[in-house]
């Protein structure tokens, strides 16, 4: 990334219509596939790369391998059979994915939500989060060779999962999140254990600033690489901790405050520089501000009280004609539902508006022209892109 | 005639809005969203005066909804202005056959990426948006668009994929009613899967 050849005779010219003009016969080019089986890989998506040297030329996502058709399939659920779907949207972070949705339903369903299970979302949304961050960490040191901080995070994230599977029954889809409320309250004891746990984590988290941020090696091939331009934030649709480490402090949980986000006491973290390194701090900080909101919840959450609204039966259940959107902040940036009801049982389009969408297509391909092939595992970890909320 | 809209609210970019182009009513949903109609022609220089006049700067999502009964496709643009906290969703209607609406990605580069796919999934042109033929998700798709109403998945399931043996559908309403009803079912037994007795 970068380390531009100054002689540009031997890269290809423009074309009027503004896309390159690679003759792949001429032997100055080569496409390289980087995925879908691929270690420098995130998820199930490739990469074509058109190479010059070792230099990328041009870029193009390739996403679809793991299509199911989720909004197609809701189409043809009742609104609560939709819920064992909306999580497998994103499998290190499915509770956005059930908060949304809630949330758009209880909409337009007109119904109030429990003070309690406003605050147990929080939780879970937060806890969400820092698993989220947990395997990012570990997917960005790798993706540089650094192999050892990912079993350190895998570590604390399964400490986190064992809270999940404490509170919910589950580890990974948790279907806790519905309408109405939440499945249950806290369990007795789980302040205590969730208070060791973020001790436990905080540990990792000093190892791995000392390890991984401290590293020369991380350092000098992220500092000042993989640069977002500000100026690319609204033309591309970048949010997130994306957003956020180029200077501008975009986040929805302040922007457009939902649950009990504005009766904590936070502020965003925010970077300067909007490189891979500073992306990366970013999420590292921002994981232990989430650490700091859940013993603000923890603290100040109402012991008592109901957890879920009464519902109709939720089998014969129709929702009155009407669309919304339901926005929240996940660990890569904007999630939201765009949920449209036309009266019936079932919904009658559920868009997903997830911030890989963006992140990985229109923005990876533009930044990934001039990087160098050993550095383009460590761009794409660095946007934190999941492809299931690409293809959905 | 001037509006009395607080210039900062929905209502107010509406009534500046409805001077320049042909707007329907505001429909508001929650403070801060709302949606509103307007024909195909003007949605490009209206999203263009949103982003550039009134700071909608932030395309949010760029999707499709199938009215099949009316034969109509609704494309829905939801802009977002952070500043002021505002989410405002412009509904297009146009006919599903020809589908085809004029292309913003001059507008935002990244709606480009929603136009593929909705080439893809709704079979909606948008002439002169880049790689709008290149294949987005599917991949030597043959049937019609598969997110259009009238596309059959369970014709199609049944038609390319072997279905695995022993597997048991059951009707949600028709289950709990037996498993809360059983008198009204004597001859089956909730308890044992598959018993349709």
């Amino acid at each position: 990334m970068g380390l531009l050849t100054p002689d540009r005779s031997q890269y290809p010219a423009l074309r009027a219509d503004g896309s390159l003009d690679i003759d792949l016969s001429s032997g100055k080019y080569l496409k390289l596939w980087q995925g879908p089986q691929h270690p420098g890989i995130t998820g199930n998506m490739s990469l074509e790369l058109t190479v010059c040297g070792d230099e990328v030329v041009e870029g193009k996502t390739h996403v679809g391998f793991l299509h199911r058709g989720f909004e197609k399939l809701m189409e043809r659920r009742t609104f609560i059979q939709c819920f064992p779907i909306v999580c497998r949207i994103c499998v290190p972070e499915p509770d956005f994915n059930e908060y949304c949705y809630a949330a758009a339903v209880e909409e337009l369903a007109g119904i109030e939500v429990p003070e309690a299970a406003h605050w147990i979302r929080t939780l879970i949304l937060e806890m969400g989060r820092i698993n989220s961050y947990l395997m990012y960490l570990g997917g960005q040191a790798g993706a540089l060779g650094l192999g050892v901080i990912g079993q350190w995070t895998t570590h604390a994230r399964d400490l986190m999962l064992d809270r999940f599977e404490e509170l919910t029954g589950a580890r990974v889809y948790h279907l806790f999140i519905l309408p109405g409320g939440v499945r249950d309250g806290l369990p007795a004891g789980f302040a205590g254990r969730m208070a060791e746990t973020l001790r436990e984590l905080e540990t990792t988290l000093r190892d791995v600033h000392e390890t991984l941020f401290c590293n020369a090696v991380f350092k000098k091939r992220t500092v000042g690489q993989g640069v977002i331009d500000p100026a690319w934030l609204e033309p591309y649709g970048v949010t997130g901790p994306n957003a956020r480490a180029a200077g501008v402090p975009r986040d929805v949980r302040r922007d457009f405050p939902y649950l009990v986000y504005p009766q904590l006491d936070f502020a965003p973290v925010t970077g300067q520089d909007s490189d891979i390194y500073t992306r990366a701090d970013v999420r590292r900080r921002d994981l232990l501000l989430s650490v700091d909101l859940i013993r603000q919840i923890l603290a100040r959450m109402p012991r008592q009280g109901p957890f879920m609204a009464p519902l109709p039966n939720v089998l014969h259940w129709r929702i009155p004609p009407g669309e919304t959107y339901v926005r929240g902040e996940c660990s890569r940036g904007e999630y939201g539902y765009y949920l449209v009801t036309d009266g019936s049982g079932h919904p009658r389009r559920v868009n997903v508006r997830g911030p890989s969408y963006t992140h990985a297509v229109a923005l990876l391909e533009r930044m990934i022209v001039h990087c160098n092939i050993a550095d383009v595992a460590a761009l794409m970890v660095s946007l934190h892109t999941y492809p299931p909320e690409i293809e959905r | 005639m001037p509006s009395n809209a607080d210039p900062m609210s929905l209502a107010g970019v509406h009534a500046r809005l409805q001077a320049l182009f042909p707007l329907g009513d505001l429909a508001p949903r929650r403070a801060g969203l709302a949606f509103v109609d307007l024909p195909a022609t003007c949605a490009p220089p209206a999203l263009s005066h949103l982003r550039d006049r009134e700071g909608f700067g932030h395309l949010v999502l760029l999707t499709a909804v199938d009215w099949l009964e009316e034969e109509l496709f609704q494309l829905t643009y939801l802009v977002c202005n952070r500043e002021a906290r505002l989410d405002l969703g412009l509904r297009v209607r146009i006919p599903r056959e020809p589908a085809r609406m004029e292309s913003i990605h001059d507008i935002w580069p990244t709606a480009a990426t929603y136009q593929r796919e909705l080439r893809e999934m709704f079979g909606i042109d948008f002439p002169g948006s880049p790689r709008l033929d290149e294949a987005f998700i599917l991949e030597d798709w043959r049937d019609i668009p598969p997110y259009r109403r009238d596309f059959d998945t369970l014709r199609f399931a049944r038609e390319n994929f072997a279905e695995r043996p022993g597997r048991e559908t059951w009707d949600p309403a028709s289950h709990m009613r037996q498993r809360l009803y059983p008198e009204a079912n004597p001859g089956m037994d909730p308890s044992v899967p598959g018993d349709r007795s």
